[in-house]
């Protein structure tokens, strides 16, 4: 394969910043759905 | 038709698209959309990235450097189409004051961001070996990076100011501003003399691409496409309970 480290290169890059992002995007959600269910259960507890 | 009749009338566009500004209602049928976003993104990029870097024949002038093309074509595409969704997002916030479209103008910024600079550095890595440059200022590159800085600014200006309202009212002026850069970047190629080839694939026309090249490049920017818009709504449902949590920790003080 010719030019073989720009190619590992650019699918290195896209692979960082696309795990990155599904990561961060991932933890974020997880991390409101729970504070918005505990306060859901709080606010409708007894 | 009585006056209130024709006002009712001309709201009509506006309260249909208040419909979805419903928080709960929105959550619903995000969590729905979510999973048909997520999965077949994964695997339609993984066989279209896997395709063009196993399956695909190399360029007879390129060589293997073409197989950087199924990235950075689809980057370059979600580059313009994030901005593209920015700036209706901003144009809707202007109009009508959608709330939920404050929050996607938000939460579409550094996605797109993201995707400008994965295109921008996949272009340079293109760029060496063919060109023998990292980078040239020509118009389609130096268009590119205006897009990049536009992003970059609009993240910052939407988290500038104390009050949300105003953050999100100065980020929509400048999104609907940044929006000239979209022609400029699509018709860049033929305004003015440039290095960077014209587009390979039009609505007008046949591609002038081969076939075995063509089809993991239709793969990978549809998977890629679906990725991107899977982060911005997993990052909006976050965004839109985030609000939900500030109200209701409000109200809890209030109440004590």
């Amino acid at each position: 394969m010719t030019h073989l480290p720009y190619i590992l290169a650019s699918y290195g890059i896209f692979a960082v910043a696309a795990v990155v992002v599904a990561i961060m995007a991932s933890l974020r959600l997880g991390s409101t759905t729970r504070r918005l269910r505990a306060l859901d259960n709080r606010k409708t507890g007894p | 038709m009585d006056a209130s009749t024709a006002l009712g009338a001309r709201k009509a566009p506006g309260r249909s698209l208040h419909r979805f500004a419903n928080p709960g209602r929105f959550l619903r049928l995000a969590a729905l959309v979510q999973p048909w976003l997520t999965w077949p993104a994964l695997v339609i990029t993984a066989a279209g990235l896997l395709g063009g870097l196993f399956l695909s024949p190399a360029d007879y002038q390129q060589g293997d450097t073409v197989r950087i093309m199924y990235i950075h074509v689809p980057c370059a595409w979600l580059a313009s189409q994030g901005y593209a969704a920015l700036a209706a997002a901003s144009f809707v916030s202007i109009v009508w004051r959608h709330p939920l479209a404050d929050l996607a103008a938000r939460e579409i910024g550094p996605v797109g961001a993201v995707a400008t600079a994965v295109c921008l550095a996949t272009g340079s890595l293109w760029g060496k070996p063919m060109w023998g440059a990292w980078w040239v200022w020509d118009a389609r590159l130096t268009s590119v990076l205006i897009l990049f800085f536009l992003y970059i600014g609009h993240i910052m200006v939407v988290r500038a100011f104390d009050s949300a309202e105003r953050g999100f009212r100065a980020g929509a002026i400048l999104a609907l501003i940044g929006a000239v850069d979209l022609p400029i970047i699509k018709y860049s190629v033929n305004w003015w003399n440039s290095l960077h080839q014209p587009a390979s694939i039009t609505l007008t026309g046949a591609p002038t691409i081969a076939g075995s090249l063509l089809w993991p490049l239709a793969l990978s920017t549809l998977g890629i496409t679906l990725g991107f818009w899977a982060v911005v709504t997993a990052n909006l449902r976050s965004a839109v309970m985030e609000r939900r949590i500030g109200g209701l920790l409000m109200a809890q003080a209030e109440r004590t």
